[in-house]
């Protein structure tokens, strides 16, 4: 179906009310190939209809309504979307659904704890204001809670390497670098 | 008083009191990264004496808060900021008469804690939030207040924690993208492959039920009730649909040469001002014992923000409410009004934070986009965003520019006459309100279309091309013209610092050069050439915080220093980089020094100043916008790529304490220094002179010969 806009403007809008009206009614069809995917997202798992080609951001931020994964630029090229899948840095732009059964993704949202507490990683990002209009972060803390797992005490250079599929413009880089050192020297102190 | 309380001058309209205990600030100017809110409240919770954490910043929405205009060329803090202090000292000595009363006190006799009042006579205890009633201020603020002295400040020049970092950090609703309306459908776009193009053939229905294909003359969208549908149904038509363009025109290749043959206007530049007159012809003085030449570049280069633009619009019973990420709320509702025909009082704009950038990118006309999908399926709201491609490929680029240059010395080294010549187009492409035209995109692509705002330069003091043009060293001769050419192959606008950051990077790399003529060390080559006290104490902070420097035989240092339109904040930079023998230039080492009068917020300063110049080092080593003749091929950030956390260097910022002073803006000061310091740093390293952006290892190469 196709809306031509016309002129002057208030038959335009009538036009185009008509039209799209009758569109509300139909059933919501556009499914091409249905299918039962079961995710656990937090810790919480839900059974989900839908085609196993979605892309893993848009069941985030649609379904569960979950604001960490940003979307960035759909091409694993900026680190925006990034969330853990079974503890793997995963760009959720391009992921499929249908790829992800029985498997454990973690937003930067399942970092806080039951009682409110941030992660030390979160605690870091806030002490040291790492951050100016916050788009990347989130993904960026989440690239980082997988840095600090497999390496707890990272150099300047290994946090660079890590953080280089994310890019900031802001250029907040020399506190986020600072936090991830902090948030790491935070978490070796809490597991002594 | 405040010009935006003149403006604005009921008191309510500024500062409520909750019964909580929260005291809502409201201002016109909008959060884009730069901390405004952390620094307004700040501002506020200093004058009426209560913990930042009971502040919340309201940021523009054209129906609530004060029109404050566009929130651009580091205003924020004199504009809203020096608004904010007076309509919270105002607050304050409201809520004092009235406990003094209640009390039963002088008001000389009460102190306040955290917006608790008590007093010192009877030590009897009232709040800000129960002497509060409906009505009190709902006066004008008519006079100044008395002021808190500067020294007794307590929260103003301490480090806090941003206000807005809480929410995002956790994940919580924190941006425009993040709105969820009731029935909200998701929209994409289809975009032409230039701006020119016409769309000749689009198919009238597609594949996927339960989507929408909006079309008007060039302009189509599709809507979906679910966000992936809409990108699925987006990449499906553009595979479908069939545009005629016309050529981009020049070409890339040709436009240094364009710049200099196309001028449109070209305007002496006196004290920051362009004047209307004619460009008086040089002649090189005779006691000239050198005279130098050198020409410098920067090409259109782009905001690049890291979220795509986006907007979320919905039309119910005639009316428009746009949710945008817009620099200038006031402006976007004007033009939405204008281009679709409705009147002011039917259309409200109302910010929310989308990702940073530090200019005017596509929020605006996505918030055009966004209206005409939300038309279209009215009553429902509709969450247009649009894609990386569209971003990179459709944004308002800052404008390419050629910067002339000559100056000549005496026998003693010191400058005798100076010449800068830039050539550039336009910066201006806000969506201004002019009639019968309009810099929203998408308005031109319409059925019926409407044609750009005529560029025209920019006559104002300190904007534009001119911007920090005027050298802020004393010299006895100075011939400085703004070249203005009309017609540009790519649409542009203004990015962070505007023209100040090619005219600063071609004044400072020339000072450099000349020093380097005068065989003189370039600090003393500048200080003896420079009058202004603070911009000498500047210099000198950078010069005592210098680190020692690598003894390697490819490493070297390069300063510069600009005060931003020469009224705000003054800015040095000291840049230590290596250079491999491939042409690469790392970054090793930088070192910022500032004056920027009073500091609000320490932290958000030196976090601007930072980021200020990681920005503009990214354009100096990194970016360019390129296109041929299908149109512009830097449409990803590998077509297009910025700064990497591997190629950020170690920073260290100092700033000068000047409390009595007034605060200037400080967020785009470092900006110009910074590409300066490294082609500065990279002569020191190897000899060579880059003066063309951005410095990649095949021009380093090419420069050396």
């Amino acid at each position: 179906m196709r809306i031509v806009l016309s002129y002057p403007n208030f038959q335009f809008i009538l036009y185009s009310y008509i039209v799209v009206t009758s569109a509300f009614n139909k059933a919501p069809s556009y499914i091409q190939a249905l299918m039962t995917v079961t995710l656990t997202i937090n810790n919480l798992t839900r059974e989900l209809d839908l085609d196993p080609g979605t892309r893993l951001i848009f069941v985030l931020r649609d379904e569960f309504a979950l604001n960490g994964a940003k979307l960035g630029c759909g091409l694993e090229q900026c680190g925006a979307c990034v969330v853990l899948v079974d503890g793997q840095p995963t760009y959720s732009c391009t992921k499929p659904i249908g790829e992800l059964a029985g498997k454990h993704i973690e937003t930067v949202e399942g970092l806080v704890d039951d009682d409110g507490h941030l992660h030390a990683i979160q605690d870091a990002f806030l002490e040291l204001n790492a951050a100016q209009c916050g788009y990347c972060t989130a993904g960026l803390i989440m690239r980082v809670k997988a840095l600090l797992s497999d390496n707890p005490k990272p150099s300047r250079a290994e946090i660079c390497a890590a953080l280089d599929g994310h890019l900031c413009r802001c250029g907040a880089h020399p506190r986020i670098i600072d936090a991830v050192a902090s948030a790491a020297a935070k978490l070796r102190v809490r597991e002594r | 008083m405040p010009a935006n309380i003149e403006r604005t001058p009921r008191l309510d309209r500024w500062i409520r009191v909750e019964e909580n205990g929260t005291i809502i600030v409201s201002t016109g100017k909008v959060e884009i990264g730069q901390g405004i809110k952390t620094a307004l409240a700040m501002i506020a919770a200093e004058e009426l004496d209560v913990s930042v954490q009971r502040i919340r910043v309201q940021t523009a929405d054209t129906e609530i808060t004060p029109n404050e205009f566009v929130t651009a060329g580091s205003m924020s803090i004199e504009d809203s900021g020096s608004a904010v202090r007076v309509a919270s000292a105002t607050a304050r000595q409201i809520l004092l008469e009235l406990a003094a009363e209640k009390l039963d006190a002088d008001v000389s006799s009460l102190t306040v804690e955290d917006g608790f009042v008590t007093s010192t006579e009877s030590n009897e205890q009232t709040d800000y939030w129960s002497l509060h009633s409906g009505n009190l201020f709902e006066v004008d603020i008519n006079e100044v207040p008395s002021l808190k002295d500067p020294h007794t400040y307590h929260t103003v020049g301490t480090k806090t924690t941003r206000t807005d970092l809480v929410a995002k950090v956790r994940g919580d609703v924190a941006f425009v993208q993040d709105l969820r309306l009731p029935h909200m459908w998701h929209g994409r776009l289809i975009k032409p492959p230039t701006a020119n193009s016409t769309l000749v053939e689009c198919p009238d229905v597609i594949d996927l039920p339960g989507v929408e294909i909006v079309r008007d003359g060039s302009f189509v969208g599709v809507v979906a009730q679910r966000e992936e549908l809409a990108v699925t149904a987006a990449q499906r038509l553009a595979a479908r649909v069939k545009w005629q363009s016309e050529p981009l025109t020049p070409a890339m290749l040709g436009i240094p040469a364009y710049l200099r043959t196309h001028v449109s206007k070209s305007l002496p530049v006196v004290n920051g001002m362009p004047l209307d007159e004619p460009v008086a012809e040089h002649v090189r003085p005779i006691d000239a014992v050198q005279t130098l030449d050198a020409s410098y570049y920067r090409p259109f280069q782009m905001h690049a923000s890291i979220g795509p633009s986006v907007a979320c619009a919905q039309f119910v019973n005639g009316k428009l409410t746009v949710h945008s990420h817009s620099q200038g709320v006031e402006l976007l509702k004007r033009a939405l009004a204008d281009v679709l025909d409705l009147s002011l009082d039917r259309v409200r704009v109302i910010h929310a934070e989308g990702a940073g950038c530090y200019g005017h990118n596509g929020a605006d006309d996505v918030g055009l986009d966004a209206a005409l999908l939300a038309i279209a399926i009215q009553p429902r709201p509709v969450m247009v965003k649009w894609t990386r491609a569209d971003e990179h490929g459709f944004e308002p680029y800052t404008p390419a520019a050629v910067i002339d240059m000559q100056a000549s010395l005496d026998g003693d080294g010191r400058i005798i006459d100076w010449c800068h010549d830039t050539f550039s187009f336009s910066h201006n492409g806000r969506p201004r309100p002019s009639p019968g035209h309009t810099n929203l995109q998408t308005a031109w692509w319409r059925g019926k279309p409407i044609t750009p705002v005529p560029r025209q330069p920019a006559m104002m003091a300190e904007v534009g091309i001119h911007r920090n043009l005027e050298p802020i060293y004393t010299l006895p001769h100075k011939r400085l013209v703004k070249h203005f050419v009309a017609h540009s192959p790519l649409r542009t606008s203004s990015l962070r610092s505007l023209g100040a950051f090619a005219n600063v990077f071609a004044i400072e790399s020339f000072m450099d050069e000349l020093a380097h003529a005068a065989d003189t060390n370039p600090l003393e080559f500048r200080l003896a050439h420079l009058e202004d006290d603070r911009a000498r104490e500047v210099l000198d902070l950078l010069h005592r915080r210098a680190p020692v420097l690598s003894p390697d035989d490819n490493a070297g240092r390069g300063i510069a220093m600009a005060r931003y339109k020469n009224r705000q904040t003054y800015c040095a930079v000291m840049v230590d980089v290596h250079v491999d023998y491939d042409g690469q230039v790392r970054l090793d080492h930088a070192v910022i020094s500032a004056d920027a009068g009073l500091v609000i917020d320490p932290d958000g300063l030196v976090n601007q100043l930072e980021g200020g110049f990681i920005q503009a080092a990214s354009w100096a080593l990194k970016e360019q916008v390129t296109w041929d003749h299908e149109g512009v091929t830097s449409r990803d950030w590998e077509s297009y790529p910025i700064l990497t956390f591997s190629e950020v260097p170690t920073i260290e910022t100092y700033l000068v304490d000047r409390r009595v002073d007034k605060a200037m803006g400080a967020g785009e000061a470092s900006t110009g220094p910074t590409p300066a310091a490294i082609a500065n740093a990279i002569f020191a390293a190897v000899g060579v002179r880059v003066r063309e952006l951005p410095f990649t290892p095949e021009r380093v190469k090419h420069a050396a010969g």
